[in-house]
C-alpha cells in the first residue's frame, strides 16, 4: 500500500482497540518470567555448547602472537576461533570495526578469541589462559585534543545555512557564545549482547537479541559470505537495545563461527565487563552554540557548530539537526565536523543527534532567555516557527510545541519559579525549576506484515518486527483487532522472525508508526478476501464485535475462513509527504530539583513532560516509554558519562557499578501528558514516534533547574556536585 | 512468539530438564574427560529444594546459584544482567530472603529453600506484586522484571519485619511504608528501560497505599 495522499477516516479512527490504554500482551510472561530471551532458548536446539569471548587488551596494535595451547588442553574445550582459523570474513555494511580483531586491533576489547566448552565454567576457565602477545600503537583517545584535526565528513549534510548568519549575529543588541561538551554513553542495557547459533545443512539460525532483524540478516550473510536465504534470526525478546542492538555485534558472528568449528550449537553472551568497550556508544560531543537576540527576544541569529570523534569510517554525532528545525531567526547556520579517534566505535543511542544536541541548545536558550530579563517558556514561544526555517516554504505537518509548553507550565506551576537563581530554600537545600523544548523527528520507512485469519477464527499477524520494551507485540495486536474487528483475545502477534516479511525494526522512534502502518496494510489486503470469500460489497463493509456487516447482512467472521485459512502479506510503502511537509513531534520537558546547600548534592524532585507525538496508539506503553526515555534523561544530566584513559585509550568505568545509571533512589514519580492529536499526513495510523522524544530535553530542563536552584551554570555534562561546589551560594 | 504454543513448549522443557539428576551437558563431559585431565572440575552434589520441589544436582563447585538455575534446571526467569552482584536482575529468595543469585555458589546452598519467579506465579494464576505490575506497566523489555518483582516481594517482608535501611529515621523504631524507603530497598535492582515511577506504583498498590 502506497501512502501519498493524507489519511482520510478510516477503521483505526474508531479506537475501540487503539488509542485504549491496554495492558501488554506478553506482559504475562514478562511478569513470570516465562518470555525467552536470546540466551535462555533451551527448547530451540539440543546439545548447546558454552562460548566465551576474548577482547583485546589493547586499543590500537597488532596480535604479534596468540598462545592457544593451555586453552585447547584445559577441561572441556570443544575448540577455539581466532581470526587465525576463522576463515575469510567481510563486513556488515553497517558495522565501522570488524567483530573478530586480530592481527590488526582497531579498539579496546574488539573480539579476539571465542573458546568453546562444554560448561560456561570450563569455557570461562579455558579463556582465560589465552595469552595474547601484543604490539600496541599509539593512538588518538581526546577528543579535545583531536577537534583542531577534525575535518568535514563526505556525508550526513555536515553543512547548513541559510540567510547571513555572520551579519546578523554580529548586528545583534543581545548576543551569547558558549561552548558545551557532552561525554561519551553507553547503552546499558540489561539483557547482555547473546546469541545461539547452530548450522544445519550450510544454512545458520541465530537465536539472537537484536532491534533490527532485517539489517542483522543481511550483515550476517556478509560478514561469513553466505546468501542471505541461508541465514535465519530469531529475535522474539530483547532486554532493551536503545540502540546497541541496532546492527550485528560479535556474539552472533562468533556464536556462528563456532558453531562451525565445533560441529554443535553453540551459544554465548557478551560479559557485562565486556559490553561497554566491545559494543557501540554515543560518542562525545564539544558543541559551540552562537545565538543573537533582539532586545524583544526574537532570535535573529543561530549557529550550532558540532565535534566528534569516531574509528576510521565511522559517522558523526548529529548534534546540530534540531537546531535546524526548532526556532526561527533569519541568519542560520550548523556545522558538523568529524575527528579520528581510536576509541571503540561510536554510534547510535536513543535519540542520537538530539539528545546531546539538545543538552547543549536547551541550556543555550536557557541562558539567552536570563541574559534578555525573559522567563524561558516565554522565550520559547516568541521564537516559535510554522515552517522549516531553513525552507520556509516546507510546513511542518502539525507543531504543537506552544501548546505543549503552555500546558506544561500550567501544570508544572512554573509561575512559582524565581527568576533570580539561588533564591528559593528549604530546609538545607536549594530548590529550581528548570524548562527545555524537544523535538524529534518522525521518520517514515517502509514495513511489511502478514496476516493469516485461521479456520478457528484466530488472527495471527507475522512481522520481523521486534519489541525491545516499546509495546510493539501489543499496539500491532490493537491495530489487527481494530481492521478486522475481533477481540484482542483472538489475535496472535508474532515477532522477531527474519523468515517474516521485512518490517521498519525498533530505531529511531520509528517502529511504532511504520510497524502497524504496515499491519493495516495487511489487514486491508485480508479483509478485501474476507469480503470476496463472504460475497459482500466491500465498499460498505464494517468489521466489528467479530462480525462483518454489510447492505443489511451481519455475517460472523468465523464464517469467513471455515472452510480455509487466509492469508494477506502487504506493507506500507510511502510517497512524497515527508519532502513535503517537515514531521516532528515535540516535547516541553519540566524538572524541579533540590540541591543540597552544604554538599551540593543533586536530587530530582519532580518531572513532567507534555507530548506532541500524533495519535497515541496506546497511552499506558507510549507513557512507559516517555518515562523510561526521561530517566535516561536524567541519567544523561546528572551521572552518565564513559572515563576515558586517554593514554591506554578505552572506557575505564566499563560495568554498571563504575558506569551509574538512574536507580530507583534517583527517580521522582513522572508526569506526562499527550496532546494526542492524530496526524493525517504520517501514516494511515496517524501516529508518530515516541520513544525517544521523552529523552530530547529532559536532561537540559534537570540541569536548568540545577542552574535555578543554585545560580551555577555547568556546561560540561555530567553535573555532578564537584562542578558546583567552589561556586554554591551561601 | 505470543500465544498458547510456545508457553506450552518452554514448559515442557522446563519440566523434561529438571526432573533429571544435573543437567546433561557439563557432567557428561566431566566424567568423559576426567580420566585425561589434570585439573578437571571439582564437581559437587548438592540437594536443595527450588519452588517447593526438591532437586539434586552434581555440579562444577563454579557453578553460580544462578547458572544452577538458568542452565542446569532451565528455570531461565532470573536473568544474568552483569553476573557479579551490580545489577539485581538475578534476584531470587533463599530461606525467604533475597540475594543476587550471581554471587553465590550454587553447592553453598544445600539444605536451602530457593524460590524464583516461576514460584512466584505462573501466567493465569499470577503473584498480586506480578498482577500490580502488569497493570501499572511496570517494565517495558521486561529483563529486569523478575529480579525487580522478586525484591519487591522481599522488600515489603523486610519493612513488616522492622529491618531498618540506610534512609530510617531510627535503627530501633519500625520503618514505615514511605516511598524514600521503597526506592531505597529497590536500588539494587536497576532497570534501564527505566520503569521505575510505574515500579512504585505497583509496590504501593500491593503495599495498600494506593501511590
Ligand atoms: S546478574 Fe546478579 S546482580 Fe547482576
Ligand atoms: S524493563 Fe527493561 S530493564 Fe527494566
Amino acid at each position: 500500500m502506497k501512502f501519498d495522499a493524507p489519511a482520510t477516516t478510516n477503521p483505526i479512527d474508531r479506537q475501540r482497540f487503539i488509542g485504549q490504554p491496554l495492558d501488554r500482551i506478553e506482559g504475562q510472561l514478562k511478569v513470570t518470567g516465562s518470555a525467552p530471551y536470546a540466551y535462555e532458548r533451551h527448547e530451540v536446539v539440543p546439545d548447546q555448547a558454552y562460548g566465551y569471548i576474548i577482547g583485546a587488551g589493547i586499543a590500537k596494535g597488532r596480535i604479534k602472537a596468540m598462545d592457544l595451547d593451555a586453552a585447547r588442553a584445559a577441561p572441556g574445550v570443544l575448540g577455539i576461533v581466532t581470526a587465525a582459523n576463522a576463515g575469510k570474513l567481510g563486513k556488515g555494511k553497517r558495522n565501522t570495526a570488524r567483530l573478530l580483531g586480530g592481527p590488526e586491533i582497531e579498539h579496546y576489547d574488539q573480539a579476539i578469541a571465542i573458546v568453546v566448552a562444554e560448561s560456561f565454567e570450563m569455557a570461562r576457565a579455558a579463556a582465560l589462559l589465552i595469552r595474547p602477545d601484543y604490539e600496541a600503537q599509539p593512538g588518538q583517545f581526546d577528543l579535545a585534543a583531536a577537534q583542531e584535526r577534525a575535518v568535514k565528513p563526505e556525508s550526513g549534510d555536515p553543512d547548513s545555512g541559510f540567510g547571513d548568519f555572520a551579519r546578523d549575529y554580529a548586528q545583534a543588541p543581545v548576543t551569547l557564545d558558549e561552548t558545551y561538551t557532552t561525554p561519551d554513553q553507553s547503552h546499558a542495557m540489561m539483557e547482555p549482547h547473546a546469541s545461539i547459533a547452530a548450522w544445519k545443512d550450510g544454512a545458520v539460525t541465530i537465536w539472537t537479541s537484536n532491534q533490527m532483524i532485517a539489517w542483522g540478516k543481511a550483515d550476517v550473510a556478509e560478514t561469513l559470505g553466505l546468501p542471505p536465504e541461508k541465514v535465519r534470526l530469531d529475535s522474539p525478546y530483547v532486554g532493551g537495545g536503545f540502540g546497541g542492538k541496532l546492527f550485528l555485534r560479535a556474539d552472533c558472528i562468533l556464536a556462528a563461527l563456532a558453531a562451525r568449528e565445533v560441529g554443535r550449537p553453540v551459544k554465548v553472551a557478551l560479559t557485562r565487563p565486556m559490553i561497554f568497550n566491545n559494543t557501540t556508544h554515543r560518542p562525545a560531543t564539544r558543541q559551540r552554540i552562537r545565538l543573537g537576540a533582539a532586545p524583544d527576544g526574537r532570535l535573529l541569529a543561530i549557529a550550532h557548530e558540532s565535534w566528534s570523534g569516531n574509528l576510521p569510517g565511522g559517522a558523526t554525532e548529529t548534534a546540530v539537526h534540531q537546531t535546524r528545525l526548532l526556532y526561527a531567526a533569519p541568519g542560520r547556520l550548523t556545522r558538523t565536523r568529524l575527528a579520528r579517534l581510536d576509541l571503540p566505535e561510536g554510534n547510535a543511542m536513543r535519540a542520537p543527534g538530539e539528545a546531546s544536541g539538545l543538552m547543549a541548545l536547551e541550556v543555550a536558550m536557557d541562558e539567552m532567555a536570563e541574559r534578555l530579563g525573559m522567563d524561558p517558556v516565554q522565550f520559547r514561544i516568541l521564537n516559535d516557527t510554522r515552517v522549516d526555517p531553513e525552507n520556509p516554504g516546507r510546513p511542518f505537518s502539525q507543531r504543537h510545541l506552544v501548546e505543549c509548553l503552555k500546558r506544561g507550565a500550567q501544570r508544572f506551576g512554573w509561575a512559582q519559579r524565581q527568576a533570580k537563581p539561588g533564591q528559593r530554600r528549604e530546609g538545607g537545600a536549594f530548590i529550581g525549576l528548570g524548562v527545555a523544548a524537544g523535538i524529534r523527528n518522525n521518520l517514515l520507512t517502509k514495513s511489511a506484515a502478514r496476516v493469516r485469519l485461521t479456520r478457528d477464527c484466530r488472527l495471527i499477524v507475522e512481522t520481523d518486527m521486534t519489541d525491545i520494551g516499546t509495546g510493539s507485540y501489543t499496539i500491532i495486536a490493537q491495530t489487527a483487532a481494530e481492521m478486522l474487528g475481533l477481540p484482542m483475545a483472538q489475535v496472535e502477534v508474532r515477532l522477531g522472525d527474519s523468515d517474516s516479511p521485512v518490517s521498519a525494526g525498533s530505531g529511531g522512534q520509528w517502529g511504532a508508526n511504520n510497524a502497524t502502518a504496515g499491519v493495516y496494510a495487511a489487514c486491508v489486503g485480508l479483509r478485501q478476501l474476507i469480503v470476496a470469500r463472504l460475497g459482500l460489497n466491500e465498499a460498505d463493509a464494517v468489521f466489528a464485535d467479530g462480525r462483518v456487516q454489510s447492505g443489511g447482512n451481519r455475517t460472523a467472521l468465523a464464517q469467513a475462513a471455515r472452510q480455509g485459512e487466509l492469508v494477506a502479506e502487504d506493507g506500507i510503502e510511502y510517497g512524497d509527504l515527508a519532502e513535503r511537509y517537515q514531521q516532528s513531534t515535540f516535547a516541553a520537558h519540566f524538572a524541579e530539583v533540590s540541591v543540597d546547600a552544604a554538599t551540593a548534592e543533586i536530587r530530582v524532585r519532580r518531572m513532567l513532560a507534555v507530548c506532541d507525538a500524533g495519535r497515541i496508539l496506546n497511552p499506558k506503553s507510549a507513557r512507559s516509554q516517555v518515562i523510561g526515555a526521561m530517566t535516561m534523561g536524567v541519567g544523561a544530566a546528572l551521572m552518565e558519562e564513559l572515563a576515558v584513559d586517554h593514554q591506554r585509550g578505552y572506557f575505564a568505568n566499563h560495568d554498571l557499578a563504575g558506569y551509574e545509571v538512574p536507580v530507583h533512589a534517583d527517580i521522582p514519580h513522572q508526569e506526562v501528558v499527550f496532546l494526542d492529536e492524530p496526524d493525517p499526513l504520517s501514516s494511515p495510523m496517524k501516529a508518530k514516534g515516541v520513544g525517544e522524544l521523552g529523552l530530547c530535553g529532559a536532561a537540559a530542563a534537570v540541569a536548568n533547574a540545577v542552574y535555578n536552584a543554585t545560580g551555577v551554570r555547568v556546561r560540561d555534562y555530567p553535573v555532578t556536585l564537584d562542578k558546583l561546589l567552589a561556586a554554591m551560594p551561601a | 512468539m505470543i500465544g498458547g504454543d510456545e508457553f506450552d513448549i518452554s514448559r515442557r522443557a522446563v519440566l523434561l530438564g529438571g526432573g533429571a539428576l544435573a543437567g546433561a551437558g557439563p557432567v557428561r563431559a566431566a566424567t568423559r574427560k576426567e580420566t585425561d585431565m589434570q585439573d578437571s572440575p571439582t564437581m559437587m552434589e548438592v540437594s536443595f529444594s527450588v519452588n517447593g520441589e526438591a532437586r539434586r544436582l552434581r555440579l562444577d563447585t563454579r557453578t553460580s546459584l544462578l547458572d544452577a538455575l538458568r542452565e542446569h534446571l532451565q528455570l531461565t526467569g532470573s536473568k544474568k544482567g552483569c553476573d557479579h552482584g551490580q545489577c539485581g536482575a538475578c534476584t531470587v529468595l533463599v530461606q525467604g530472603r533475597r540475594i543476587n543469585s550471581c554471587l553465590s555458589l550454587a553447592v553453598m546452598h544445600e539444605g536451602d529453600e530457593i524460590t524464583t519467579i516461576e514460584g512466584l506465579g505462573q501466567p493465569g494464576e499470577l503473584h498480586p506484586m506480578q498482577a500490580a505490575f502488569l497493570h501499572h506497566d511496570g517494565f517495558q523489555c521486561g529483563y529486569c522484571t523478575p529480579g525487580q518483582i522478586c525484591s519487591a516481594v522481599a522488600v515489603l517482608a523486610e519493612l513488616q519485619a522492622g529491618i531498618p535501611s540506610h534512609v530510617s529515621p531510627s535503627l530501633t523504631e519500625a520503618p514505615t511504608l514511605s516511598e524514600a524507603e521503597l526506592r531505597e530497598r529497590m536500588s539494587g535492582n536497576i532497570c534501564r528501560c527505566g520503569a521505575y515511577s510505574n515500579i512504585m506504583e505497583a509496590m504501593r498498590e500491593i503495599a495498600g497505599e494506593p501511590a
